[in-house]
């Protein structure tokens, strides 16, 4: 399913803007002038909503950013195919009503062929019934809970059971089987920490106990005091956003040194660097991406680090989305060359068809190897990393390999090209250790 | 499993947070009438100041904080003069156009809490312009203490204490001194206190400065221990309307009250079921005191008091 018969695409063509339009997100443009060679258009459009400013502006801003930078590199290369990409970039200030109002503007305004939008998960659930009603191509590229099997959503960051699936069995390996779980109270945090459950019976390890913090709660004293009466070997943290990272500043100066495994912090809000040392001092981070990441097209002389802050000199940090921000830009471009249109049904089906990429476009993939886009689920077997900071904030890699995708493929059995749904499965649904 | 130690220690934290986060409204909202919805942003400027001055000038943490403190006061006065008494504007509107331009916010609670509430989003946006989306934080001081399986940070315990010494600070300066004596009269009854010779436009600046001031050191107080982002005031604004409100008109002994009652509601609900709970227990009492204490709990006890001299 690589390249749609010519004659579908004439007959789109042909049949007018009135059916285009009703397409709603399809490049229409101006016209009706919906076919699709270099030679016809000369420019695609890319919606970029994400935050900068509002409670996730910290995590949101890279993303922002390194969606420009690919979007940048393609045009100064002669872009896709010959088309130069244009933006439709507004901040929805991490304030879901904005978001639902911009997704609106970028696909029946701005007539967007492919958007990226929203940090948190409950953004993405905001706007999914968008996207779904308007067939509207879209990349979701946070790290998140995992289980989204949607045909027009992909969801690229890499998921709860591919970070935590590389840290826990190592911290179970390295430190025990005692696990205590802190998560944020929302629908991220409930399901990360259900996943959490899975792979401590997987690993033969178990939770003596998990807690959830609402989102704005930034006192946790209370917290650190039932960990030390658990005393568990180590703790499983998916706090999230601002008020969150007091967390570990709080547990530091509390004397409370466990190790800690993270799907969250460091690599997206950069508290290593932001918080003196030793607040984070043996924390694991289980993830695809942060700047510190060691391969040679990253951190190596004219690496996607140089070059992010050639264009940014102020930026703080690179994180992890920012990443996915990036490479996903280059699968799109892949997908569209290989589609030869920016037609979405098509750009799909390319997408569909296991677009990988090498390490110059994904970073996170070490020389010689790849990271794949699954056509079947729309997600993305990533190459996963264990970082640690030590006393001094440093941060070293202590583990890294390819970790497929598992829980959509194998378990809940989702086809996306076969079985076009729109569902989002979680863990409770087929583990008993979940509920 | 309830740990004593672990319950106290959980107590302080909570009463030093709230009667923190109210101290600087409890002067501004309480007694002046002005629901000053920036007191947040009030906050971060404290913080920011005071961990700047730490980061960028070297200074000593103690000296860092008093200077977020002065920092946020010398604000809070110049917010009195431009915005809620308008007085500057309408010293150079008395001279070009010949009228005031800007009405008082005093006492018009509605109206202050919009031009607060821009003012606020002004704030916030700009620390972000300004400094980004985060700046690099201090640590906190004093280490831990260990008893049995817990420990607790030192830092803490010694905010409580400093919460005390607030209090009764602003108890004295407001009771017991000249000036206390006629910013307390000018907000009673301002045509009386202009009759005796007090000054009253200086009285409602330097109560706002000396509010603002309180807010600031609060930031400046919890500067190590949260994270320095330009939202951070936030957290602090439910703690502190519920305080403020639930206190009562009693400024000094309603913050120091509710401090109590709040914070060991809060302390014994979040270590017994959770900071969820914790958080919930605290508005469901704040629901209940409002429902039956419409005046606070200071308003209470003048009622109570009031009933018992009449039955004398």
């Amino acid at each position: 399913m690589t390249r749609s018969p010519l004659s579908r695409r004439q007959f789109l063509g042909a049949s007018g803007a009135a059916l285009v339009t009703g397409l709603a997100g399809c490049s229409a443009g101006e016209g009706g002038t919906s076919t699709d060679t270099a030679s016809s258009t000369d420019t695609l459009k890319i919606g970029v909503l994400e935050d900068q400013s509002g409670n996730f502006a910290l995590v949101g801003d890279p993303k922002a950013k390194a969606s420009m930078l690919a979007i940048e590199e393609i045009n100064a290369n002669g872009g896709i195919d010959g088309m130069q990409i244009e933006t439709f970039q507004r901040d929805p200030q991490s304030d879901n009503q904005r978001y639902q109002e911009l997704t609106r503007t970028a696909i029946n305004e701005e007539s967007v062929d492919a958007l990226w939008a929203g940090y948190s998960s409950a953004t993405r659930e905001a706007i999914r019934p968008i996207i779904d009603r308007n067939e509207q191509l879209y990349f979701y590229t946070t790290q998140y809970e995992g289980g989204v099997c949607d045909e027009f959503t992909f969801a690229v960051g890499p998921t709860a059971r591919q970070q935590l699936g590389i840290v826990l069995p190592y911290l179970v390996e390295e430190f025990g089987p005692d696990i205590y779980t802190i998560a944020a109270d929302y629908n991220f945090g409930q399901l990360s920490a259900d996943w959490v459950k899975v792979l401590a019976n997987e690993n033969d390890a178990n939770v003596l106990g998990e807690e959830f913090i609402p989102l704005s709660e930034s006192s946790f004293g209370s917290t650190i005091n039932r960990i030390q009466e658990a005393d568990p070997d180590f703790v499983m943290s998916m706090l999230v956003g601002a008020n969150h990272t007091s967390f570990y500043e709080q547990k530091a100066s509390a004397g409370l040194d466990v190790p800690i495994g993270t799907s969250t912090a460091m690599a997206q809000g950069y508290e290593h660097r932001r918080l003196d040392a030793p607040a984070m001092a043996n924390i694991y981070a289980g993830v695809n991406y942060m700047e510190e990441v060691p391969t040679d097209s990253n951190t190596g002389d004219g690496g996607f680090v140089d070059r992010y802050f050639e264009m940014y000199p102020d930026a703080p940090y690179l994180n992890e989305e920012a990443e996915t921000n990036y490479f996903s830009t280059y699968m799109y471009k892949k997908a569209v060359e290989q589609a030869g249109t920016t037609e979405q049904p098509e750009v799909v089906d390319a997408l569909e068809s296991g677009i990988e990429l090498g390490t110059e476009e994904a970073p996170e993939a070490p020389d010689g190897e790849t990271i794949r886009l699954d056509g079947a689920t729309h997600h993305v077997d990533h190459h996963m990393w264990i970082m640690r900071a030590d006393d001094e904030h440093n941060i070293e890699a202590v583990e890294n390999r390819q970790i497929p995708e598992t829980f959509l493929s194998e378990t809940a059995g989702c086809n996306l090209p076969e079985n076009p749904e729109q569902t989002q499965y979680t863990p409770v649904d087929y583990y008993e250790e979940a509920e | 499993m309830v740990n004593g130690i672990n319950l106290a220690l959980q107590f302080l934290d909570s009463f030093a947070f709230i009667v923190l986060a109210a101290a600087g409204l409890a002067i501004i909202f309480g007694i002046m009438g002005v629901i000053n919805l920036a007191h947040g942003e009030f906050i971060l400027i404290g913080a920011y100041t005071a961990t700047l001055a730490v980061t960028q000038l070297g200074l000593p943490l103690v000296v860092a904080m008093v200077v977020g403190g002065l920092v946020t006061g010398l604000f809070g006065i110049l917010t009195e003069r431009v915005i809620i008494s308008g007085a500057w504007p309408n010293y150079i509107s008395q001279r070009t156009l010949g009228r005031d331009v800007i009405d008082p916010l005093y006492d018009r609670l509605a109206d202050s809490m919009v031009a607060t509430f821009g003012l606020s989003l002004i704030l916030t946006q700009g620390a972000r312009i300004r400094f980004g989306n985060s700046i690099d934080q201090i640590a906190t001081p004093f280490g831990a203490i260990s008893y049995g399986a817990f420990s607790y940070s030192t830092y803490r315990i010694v905010l409580a204490g400093v919460s005390i010494g607030l209090l009764l600070a602003t108890y004295y300066l407001f009771t017991r001194t000249d000036f206390g004596m006629r910013a307390r009269a000018t907000i009673q009854d301002k045509e009386t206190a202009q009759a005796m010779g007090v000054n009253t436009d200086r009285m409602y600046m330097l109560t706002f400065g000396i509010g603002s001031a309180l807010a600031g050191l609060t930031g400046a107080l919890f500067a190590p221990v949260i994270s320095m982002q330009p939202t951070l005031g936030d957290q602090f604004l439910v703690e502190a309307f519920v305080a403020v409100v639930v206190g009562g008109p009693s400024v000094v002994l309603g913050t120091a009250l509710s401090g109590g009652v709040l914070g060991a509601i809060l302390a014994t609900f979040s270590n017994l079921y959770g900071t969820f709970i914790g958080r919930i227990a605290l508005l469901v009492a704040a629901l209940i005191a409002l429902r039956f204490l419409p005046d606070g709990i200071t308003g209470f006890i003048e009622q109570l008091r009031q009933r018992r001299q009449e039955s004398d």
